[in-house]
């Protein structure tokens, strides 16, 4: 028996089908695109200072998942988990935002049983950005992380490329542009969890409307020291009414020249298996072994 | 294919995040002063507009960055952690030629990966403050003062008609502020000080006569 000598790890991406998706893509007209979530996403840091509130994070993204012009799902989930207490929204590639903060937050698991804590927010930004940064922009994650722990609550940007941005209000995604309007506008230091949540709220709803890429409707996460709230729809600005008017056509709307109606059965003939029921007049019985298969209803025994 | 006939001297990557940048070193006796303006961008858009491209390694080294925002801040990140062991080695700060020469060394082995041009400064008890420059293809230089990022060529000529040697602090400083930084940071043996220039008290000397704002916000007319 031939043994490899050399056994390749079955680990990380695998970019053996490049070569040919390429020529795939010369040959075709163009390579399939992966589906990207054309996304607005945000987040604010609120409380502390004068408010006399509890200082946390509040996250918000819109539910719209595009593939090219298609909206691929009506309803997704951008605010992924990371911790109890660290929440990561995602823009870019769908398939690469789920499975980057999937593993994040395995190691993030480990990391706080290993260390008998919980992970910071610092960490998890620096296991993102090394990751990435080591795919150089080829895992398409465009993030938002945001959290809570022992030093306070931290709000950073992530970028594919594997750059951070560490600031008090940040947005990403194609809506980036349309939300950030929206802070630049009326963002507020030491705001109330409620302004906060109605901040975020109105940045999303602005990418929504304002952003062809974003749509549906706006998930919300609160993220204090006491605890996370993920507010799920937290609104549903595009609801989809009652139509109007329908396109049934009333009977009777198409004319008719002939009619005819013919039965389809011409004869008939019925088998009962042993068992199966009593006898039925008109029929004659016939006895057919049968294996314990098909139709093992009441009353029905096995043959010998 | 790309085309040879004109040169690429954006080596970003699609979609990367540049720090289209001035940043500067100026050294002074007893320390440096260290300066950069705070955009980052992604294409036209502002992707950071309070940037602090001034990146600590260590308790009196710093950085400048510039170039992707990605590859410096990695880069960094490696030179602090190669300092914090340093330091658990050998029970002293890591001099500056010693984190220069790191990132030299980081730079110019990756160079084909790599798009950053990162200028080292800081205070050490055997050289005092000093300045090494970084630009792309990983050469390091050791300067009496350094500027980069594809804002610096606005300010060569200023800078090089107007820097003397043995200057004091405070006139390094304002050297540094006049050159267009907005983030300052002054590093000697007993402190590191920071300062922030906000847009409308950027000192706006050049504007001379023919200016329709003054600083005062008052219009002036143009004189014939």
């Amino acid at each position: 028996m031939v043994v490899k000598a050399v056994e390749t790890p079955n680990i990380g991406f695998d970019f053996s089908n490049h070569a040919r998706n390429q020529f795939l893509g010369q040959r075709l007209q163009g390579t399939p695109k992966a589906t990207s979530t054309g996304t607005t996403i945000v987040g604010v840091i609120f409380g502390g200072g004068d408010s006399g509130e509890e200082a946390g994070v509040c996250l918000g993204a819109d539910t719209r998942a595009t593939g090219g012009p298609i909206v691929a799902d009506k309803n997704c989930e951008k605010i992924h988990y990371l911790t109890p207490q660290i929440r990561c929204c995602g823009a870019g590639t769908a398939a690469d935002t789920e499975f980057v903060t999937n593993l994040i937050s395995s190691n993030l698991e480990l990391h706080a049983l290993s260390q008998g804590r919980p992970a910071r927010i610092v960490t998890a930004m620096t296991m993102l950005k090394q990751y990435l940064f080591r795919y150089q922009g080829h895992v398409g994650a465009h993030l938002v992380l945001g959290g809570v722990d022992s030093t306070g609550p931290h709000l950073f940007t992530v970028h594919a490329h594997g750059s951070t941005d560490k600031l008090p209000y940040v947005t990403m995604g194609s809506g980036s542009l349309a939300a950030m309007a929206v802070f630049e506008s009326s963002f507020k230091e030491n705001m109330t969890r409620a302004e906060a949540v109605a901040l975020v709220a109105r940045a999303i709803r602005s990418g929504i409307f304002n952003d062809l890429g974003s749509g549906s409707n706006v998930d919300v996460a609160v993220i204090t020291k006491s605890g996370t709230e993920m507010l799920r729809n937290y609104e549903t600005p595009n609801e989809r009414s009652n139509k109007s008017r329908n396109y049934k056509f009333r009977r009777g709307t198409t004319a008719w020249t002939k009619e005819n109606v013919r039965s389809l059965i011409v004869s008939e003939d019925v088998k009962i298996t042993t068992g199966a029921g009593k006898d039925q007049g008109g029929f004659e019985a016939k006895q057919v072994p049968t294996g314990a298969g098909v139709g093992g209803e009441e009353g029905m025994d096995l043959d010998s | 294919m790309a085309n040879i006939s004109s040169v690429d001297i954006s080596r970003l990557k699609n979609g990367e995040v540049n720090l289209g940048t001035s940043i500067m070193a100026v050294q002074f006796e007893g320390g440096v002063v260290i300066g950069a303006d705070s955009r980052t961008t992604t294409g036209s858009y502002i992707a950071n507009r309070v940037t602090d491209k001034l990146t600590h390694i260590h308790d009196r080294i710093y950085c400048c960055r510039s170039g992707s925002a990605a590859d410096t801040q990695a880069v960094a990140d490696v030179v602090h952690q190669h300092a914090q062991v340093y330091t658990s080695v050998y029970g002293s700060p890591p001099p500056v030629a010693t984190a220069a020469a790191l990132f030299e060394k980081m730079c110019y082995d990756n160079k084909d990966q790599l798009s950053a041009g990162i200028i080292v400064a800081g205070w050490d008890k055997e050289a005092g403050g000093s300045v090494y420059n970084i630009p792309l293809g990983g050469g390091m230089f050791q300067q009496p003062w350094a500027i980069g990022g594809s804002g610096s060529t606005y300010v060569y000529g200023y800078c090089d008609a107007t820097y003397r040697e043995g200057w004091s602090e405070e006139e390094t400083v304002k050297f540094v502020k006049n050159s267009g930084c907005i983030r300052l940071c002054v590093i000697t043996k007993d402190k590191v000080e920071r300062h922030f220039v906000p847009g409308n008290e950027l000192p706006r000397f050049w504007e001379g006569k023919e200016v329709v704002g003054n600083m005062s916000g008052q219009r002036v007319g143009v004189t014939a």
